[in-house]
């Protein structure tokens, strides 16, 4: 053994094996057809689009520069609204859909109606538009009459945000108490842990690591509906983009605020799509 | 009286009687092997025995106590019976301390500072000093079935179960395991095991019971088992696997 690596230590310039060189070529050959027919596509797309016979007219009304310049600002400065929305509601919805979760995974019959109400809750919420939601909650609990600061859409908005969103949450959740594997709670029952002590410090850490990923997506998609808030009164992002459009006549903005959601869901999107893959890695 | 006592345990899973009618006596201080062929109903009866799987039929006695009583809260009785499992099932989420103090901590209610020099004699007497802050996946295999032996130990067991312990083991990993358990057997522990190191059963045990479609078709001391089985079933079983 020693003297086999010794051998090998004294000879650093060492020739490519016959399969090393055959797969090199291959990637050569795969670099250069990918290069080709990426180039060919872009060409065609700069070269036929153009030859539209609307071109003109769109590239006037939603790719204007000057309108561009003047109002991706403003949207910027909207934008934070979504943001401060999303920063809100995103713990709310954390803990309510753990609750939920666990609500779904109690055996004491005295509390049967809570794994009943989970239930429910899950299949409502998930059955229904977010936008529905927004609109039933955002104008229906303000009808009620309520007086001033209990009157604002956001509360209300954040609320129905936080039903349609904790219920896929939830499910997400479950769905990881399910995939622990049976022998940790074996064997943790056998130690003579309780099983609230046997789901809060076994099964519950190990379902919620391996459901990172999964609610990053959620938590992703719940950055882009924050701006269906915008149906029921406040100005954020989707809704400025909107202001700025009639006040333009011009539709610049909604491509603007585009492309300030994916300045955040793309690098998002990537890095959920990256702890999952590492994820799968480590499981096999 | 004995320590654990068995009689007449029946478990079925749907259609299938795993346990028939097994009666069976592990004194104070004693090891009982447990051998016989993959799905004879070794380690189901290990598991009934810590009611990790509730037994349909029969009793088993505890110092003289039913604890099949059904409608039994189980966690007090698995605090005197502790298990070990083939694929060690060690916490992957928590250190190989954290794996030993989590049940001491939560059902005995000790802190992690009155436990620390009790877990860390454990764990040097195991040969594990070093691998307190570890990972199980840090480990190797036998490292890790060292440290869920450790874990049960760590409870202060009266009886330990072990469920073919050194079967997922590497060859070479083998020994190191079957030496911690000759350790438990010097410091006198009851001992129950399932296992199909034929060679150390007959080393150590006291008692080996020979299991066979869920019965045990024979038992008795290993030189007597092992030289000379009675039943033509023992015989075929033995002829195989020595």
């Amino acid at each position: 053994m020693a003297e086999i690596s010794a051998g090998k230590a004294a000879e650093p310039a060492r020739t490519q094996t016959r399969r090393e060189r055959y797969d090199a070529a291959q990637r050569r050959r795969s670099l250069i057809i990918a290069a080709v027919s990426t180039l060919a596509v872009i060409a065609a797309i700069i070269l036929l689009v153009p030859l539209a016979p609307g071109w003109e007219a769109v590239k006037r009304s939603f790719f204007n520069a000057s309108v561009f310049e003047r109002t991706f600002p403003g949207l910027v400065e909207a934008f934070l609204l979504n943001v401060m929305i999303f920063a809100w509601s995103a713990p709310m919805i954390a803990l309510t859909g753990l609750a939920i979760a666990l609500c779904r995974d109690v055996r004491a019959p005295a509390l049967y109606p809570l794994r009943l109400f989970g239930a429910l809750y899950t299949d409502v919420f998930r059955g229904l538009p977010v936008v529905l939601v927004i609109y039933l909650v955002g104008f229906g609990i303000p009808g009620l009459g309520l007086p001033r600061p209990y009157n604002n859409p956001l509360i209300w908005g954040t609320l129905a945000l936080v039903l349609v969103y904790s219920a896929y949450v939830a499910e997400v959740i479950r769905s990881g108490i399910d995939g622990v594997h049976q022998s940790q709670r074996a064997a943790a029952a056998s130690l003579g842990l309780g099983e609230r002590d046997v789901m809060r410090y076994v099964v519950l850490p190990q379902a919620l690591r391996a459901v990172v990923p999964a609610n990053m997506n959620l938590f992703i998609a719940l950055q882009k509906d924050v701006a269906l808030l915008s149906f029921i009164g406040p100005v954020e992002i989707f809704r400025q983009a909107g202001i700025y459009k009639s006040l333009f006549a011009n539709f610049t903005p909604y491509v603007g605020a585009a492309i300030i959601f994916l300045a955040i869901t793309i690098p998002a999107t990537r890095y959920a799509d990256y702890l999952m893959h590492k994820q799968n890695r480590a499981r096999s | 009286m004995s320590k654990l006592s068995l009689r007449g345990v029946r478990k079925r899973f749907g259609e299938l009687e795993v346990c028939r009618g097994i009666d069976l006596d592990v004194g104070e201080g004693e090891m009982v092997c447990l051998i016989g062929a993959s799905g004879s109903g070794k380690s189901t009866l290990l598991r009934c025995m810590n009611l990790l799987e509730p037994i349909d039929d029969g009793v088993i006695l505890l110092d003289g106590e039913d604890i099949a009583e059904p409608g039994l809260d189980p966690a007090p009785v698995r605090q005197r019976i502790g298990i070990v499992f083939q694929s060690y099932n060690l916490f992957p989420h928590m250190t190989a301390a954290e794996n030993v103090m989590l049940a001491p901590r939560r059902v005995k209610g000790l802190s992690r500072e009155a436990l620390k020099p009790a877990v860390t004699e454990l764990f040097e007497r195991f040969g594990l000093a070093d691998r307190m802050g570890h990972y199980p996946d840090q480990l190797s295999g036998g490292q890790q079935q060292r440290v869920a032996i450790v874990r049960a130990l760590a409870m202060q067991p009266e009886i330990m179960l072990f469920d073919e312990i050194t079967s997922a083991l590497d060859p070479e990993l083998v020994g190191e395991v079957l030496d911690v358990l000759r350790s438990l057997r010097a410091q006198g522990m009851t001992m129950v095991l399932a296992t199909h190191e034929m060679g150390f059963a007959r080393e150590l045990a006291d008692t080996v019971c020979f299991l066979d479609a869920g019965r045990i078709l024979e038992h008795g001391p290993p030189e007597q088992l092992f030289s000379a089985p009675k039943e033509p079933r023992t015989q075929a079983f033995l002829s195989r696997v020595l």
